[in-house]
């Protein structure tokens, strides 16, 4: 029978399926971070039971740290206690830990990609939603709660009910400073922020399978944002070339093996989704939101919606969405201006968004009321920008390169916008909130968030292109 | 060990918005707890009051209407999207709900909210209408077992959805931890069957 992706690996994975019930499904590798799991941990404690397979478990320190002074005890007490809780129970438990001041230390969806843990046909969690983001190389990988990641320190399995499915197809050539971010931000502004809930998304089409891994990853990021369960992508050539050599990519006899297999994973042409959407990729332009949950975005040339020409999802928080941002309906985004600039996230701050972000500000300088945050992924990320010279060229434009973490994605640590700011961010979440209470988030890609960054205010970035 | 649910008949708190996204639900800044008590009272913490300071109530929010009580959340479509914090269904049972009634749930929220005693049920946009529009007096009854939400002033009465193994744990108040620790020998029969 026809198969999609998905139902390939979900298959492969399922122990037994209770009547009428969930499925038991095998879980390859669990992500932890010092948020999401200490209360899981006091529930093994609490049952006097020991993680199952810590070997199948990897550990890091991202949402809670500080982006300066690394090495410094954390200032924090709340923060402090996390970080020091994650470090014993790791110690305790036989957990693998790249905690602070590690090589390997930084955003747990940026590192597991990069050190090759992250591998297609896999099912993959996390006590975090953005675990979508390891779809990206044909795998199963979605975020948790607690209690889940608590089932799955101690049994390695998760009680779960098959998702819908669906597939969303790019097709043809993306225009001139145009990005996967883009490409996101335009899908979620046609199917809305709920739109894809209940579904694991599948990303197809020409214009997806051009992208490089790190732009598949930003891509699968997202699926979140449109309530999809998780986000995938079939694994080929460049997800092959991407993990071949990593730390933990298999070697020798064994990579031959698991090439053979990766290579069985892909959608059968004659399968079947519950739903499907075409978007061409000429349609798309730099995308930038305007309001408070990820799906109100528009082209960065058009005008805010008003209620008569939004979408019916959003109908009914525009005015509310608005008076929180503090911006007019009918007016152009174009020209709003801006105080903050936020580059970082495990949506885009991967070496290659600093690359893109290096190339284009080169020999630019930042505007000089705004604000400028860059916030590697990793540490990895951060020695190779060094490496490379990105962090010189950041200097030079006025822009602070800062050390891994979640930093302002989600304004844990110390780095919060102020209320009523207005903050350009390649991160996900717009909401109210999130980067700082009052804070005003426009979403958008690294392009035109550093056109911002030399404007100071929100720019077509296509304009200062040559 | 989750709580165990039956039979919920209470009054209701209507929060009548769309999307309500767990950053609202529970802020970031309250997710540095290491155990899993207490969230409750920063439940929607920057829409209950401004500067972040218990003195000062938004009297526009409805947590800070006394006219509004009981076990039963009432919300608009798309609860509780965004982040997967457990901590968003660990603060609306602190604050004293068993029920979140809405027409659309994000995904993660359910899961989350089942694992820990918090009942969502999912009712028809028309039937979500008719309960804003009783008044705060008026009860809901939400019967488990049965699966019926009924609007007591009027008898109006929806059927909800709910997976039959979850339902089952709700009941009795088991979790799934409970239930895979006792599958124990499928696990490792299917780890050492793998190639
Ligand atoms: S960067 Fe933001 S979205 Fe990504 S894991 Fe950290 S907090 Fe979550």
């Amino acid at each position: 029978m026809a198969k999609t992706l998905f139902e390939k690996i979900w298959e492969q994975h399922i122990i037994k399926t209770i009547d009428g019930g969930p499925s038991v499904l095998y879980i390859d590798t669990h992500f932890i971070h010092e948020v999401t799991s200490p209360q899981a941990f006091n529930g093994l404690n609490k049952r006097g039971i020991k993680v199952f397979r810590p070997q199948q478990t990897v550990a890091t320190a991202d949402h809670n740290v500080p982006t300066l002074n690394q090495h410094l005890p954390i200032k924090e007490e709340l923060s402090r206690k996390q970080v020091e809780a994650l470090i014993k129970n790791c110690a305790e438990h036989g957990v693998e830990l790249y905690g602070l001041g590690h090589p390997y230390q930084g955003i747990v969806h940026v590192i597991g990609p990069e050190l090759g843990v992250t591998q297609p046909g896999m099912t993959m969690v996390c006590g975090d939603s953005h675990t979508s983001t390891h779809g990206a190389f044909g795998s199963i990988a979605f975020g948790i709660g607690t209690s889940e990641v608590e089932m799955v320190l101690t049994t390695q399995c998760l009680l779960q009910s098959k998702p819908k499915l669906m597939r969303i197809h790019v097709e043809g050539v993306l225009n001139k400073g145009v990005v996967s971010k883009d490409i996101v931000l335009y899908i979620l502004s046609k199917i809305s922020a709920s739109g894809a809930t209940g579904y694991a998304v599948e990303f197809a089409g020409s214009a997806i399978r051009n992208l490089s891994m790190e732009a598949r990853m930003t891509i699968c990021n997202m699926s979140i944002e449109m309530g999809g369960r998780c986000g995938l992508i079939a694994p080929d050539e460049t997800t092959f070339s991407y993990i071949k050599g990593r730390q933990f990519a298999p070697t020798g006899a064994a990579w031959d093996k698991k090439l053979n297999y990766w290579k069985t994973l892909f959608t059968d042409s004659d399968a079947v989704f519950d739903k499907e959407y075409f978007f061409d990729a000429a349609d798309i332009e730099p995308m930038i939101t305007y309001g408070t949950n990820p799906g109100m975005g528009i082209g960065v040339t058009a005008t805010i919606p008003t209620p008569e020409t939004i979408n019916e999802n959003d109908k009914s928080g525009l005015s509310k969405s608005l008076a929180y941002m503090g911006l007019q309906q009918g007016a152009p985004i174009k020209g709003q201006k801006v105080d903050y600039v936020f580059i970082g996230s495990c949506t885009n701050s991967r070496i290659e968004d600093l690359r893109m972000v290096a190339g284009f500000v080169k020999g630019k300088k930042k505007a000089n009321e705004v604000e400028v945050w860059i916030v590697p992924g990793s540490k990895q990320v951060e020695a190779q920008a060094k490496a490379e010279g990105i962090d010189k060229v950041f200097e030079e434009a006025g822009f602070i390169l800062r050390q891994p973490g979640c930093s302002a994605c989600l304004g844990m640590n110390e780095d919060k916008i102020p209320a009523g700011k207005y903050c350009i961010s390649t991160s996900n979440r717009n909401f109210e909130g999130r980067q700082g209470a009052g804070a005003r988030t426009l979403l958008a890609s690294p392009l035109t968030a550093a056109a911002a960054a030399i404007t100071g205010v929100v720019t077509d970035v296509r304009e200062l292109m040559n | 060990m989750a709580r165990k649910l039956d039979i919920i008949q209470s009054t209701f708190v209507p929060l009548n918005m769309e999307n309500v996204d767990t950053d609202q639900i529970i802020p970031a800044r309250f997710l540095k707890a290491t155990t899993r008590d207490g969230f409750g009272k920063n439940l929607f913490r920057d829409w209950r009051y401004s500067n972040d300071d218990e003195a000062q109530p938004k009297t526009d929010f409805v947590l800070n209407h006394t006219q509004y009580t009981g076990k039963i959340l009432v919300a608009a479509k798309n609860f509780g999207c965004g982040s997967s914090r457990e901590h968003a269904a660990w603060a609306i049972a602190d604050y004293g709900f068993s029920v979140v009634v809405s027409s659309f749930f994000a995904d993660i929220f359910k899961n989350n909210a089942l694992n820990n005693g918090l009942l969502p049920v999912t009712v028809t946009e028309a039937f979500l209408q008719k309960i804003f529009a009783q008044t705060n007096t008026e009860t809901i009854t939400v019967n488990l077992q049965q699966q019926t939400i009924t609007i007591d002033a009027t008898g109006e009465q929806e059927i909800f959805e709910i997976n039959g193994y979850k339902k089952t744990c709700l009941l009795n108040g088991y979790d799934d931890i409970d239930y895979l620790l006792s599958i124990k020998e499928d696990i490792v029969n299917y780890e050492n069957n793998l190639v």
